[in-house]
């Protein structure tokens, strides 16, 4: 039983959403939905009232999206990709949380990654971190 | 809105996450008894979007816009089961927890809907 199982492992991608990777594609899932429907509907219905941030907020929805596919679909090349876009995440979150904070003029509106995430229960920061944690000991 | 029915929506929300992380810290994966609560939950979301779409209908406006109170509206219906659905895939203690944030994100949900709505 257990030897067919590691045969059927090794021809199969490596599986990333597999026990923590599960709750991660959940955060990330929520995230997704919750930064490219609002960027949408702020970007479609009042562009011109804070474009840097509306702009930001659909980046970094984005972003998630890249993410939660790559999780979601497994294997090196994705555990890679999505490692390197967590990273871009995180500096993401923190370059525009200083941002906001040392210059809110240029952020009429909020984005989400405003404050370092604080809107969203610092999720923000906190996802990126525990993402690459959990991708980094997926390689062993 | 209804108040009352979003204050029962959150804190069912929050005895579902409670509950659900639970059972991930005793190392189990969700059972029948926590989709069942899953669907008590995702009912209230349901009856809360029926009352919305009446009060829409009625004429009354959300203070944030139509757009984002609908979309908040399924969002908080599409929750819970979403969550319930990983848990099914995911057998371990990480499907619970899976679940739990689900409620968690479901409670911040309506706290959101109340703004929108305008108190």
């Amino acid at each position: 039983m257990a030897t067919a199982e590691d045969a059927g492992e090794r021809t199969r991608r490596t599986r990333l959403i597999k026990g923590p990777g599960m709750l991660l594609v959940w955060l990330y899932g929520v995230m997704v939905v919750g930064a490219v429907s609002r960027s949408a509907v702020q970007i479609s219905t009042e562009f011109a009232h804070a474009p840097l941030a509306y702009s930001l907020s659909a980046v970094a929805g984005l972003v998630y999206g890249f993410i939660t596919y790559s999780l979601v679909r497994g294997g090196e090349t994705a555990r890679k990709a999505a490692l390197v876009c967590c990273a871009a995440e995180l500096l993401g979150v923190l370059v525009v949380g200083t941002w906001t904070l040392v210059e809110p003029s240029a952020f009429p509106d909020a984005t989400v990654w405003s404050d370092y995430g604080m809107g969203y229960l610092f999720i923000p920061v906190l996802l990126p971190l525990s993402a690459m944690y959990w991708l980094r000991k997926g390689s062993r | 809105m209804l108040d009352a029915l979003t204050v029962a929506t959150a804190i069912a929300a929050l005895l579902l996450a409670a509950w659900c992380g639970w059972a991930a810290y005793r190392d189990q994966p969700t059972k029948d008894w926590h989709f069942i609560g899953m669907a008590v939950v995702s009912v209230l979301a349901l009856a809360q979007l029926a009352v919305g779409v009446v009060q829409l209908a009625r004429g009354q406006k959300p203070d944030q816009g139509t757009t984002i109170f609908v979309a908040y509206l399924l969002g908080a219906l599409a929750c819970v089961p979403v969550a319930g659905f990983m848990s099914l895939a995911e057998r371990t203690r990480w499907g619970s927890v899976t679940v739990a944030a689900g409620g968690v994100v479901l409670a911040v949900l309506q706290v959101r809907l109340y703004d929108i709505w305008g108190g």
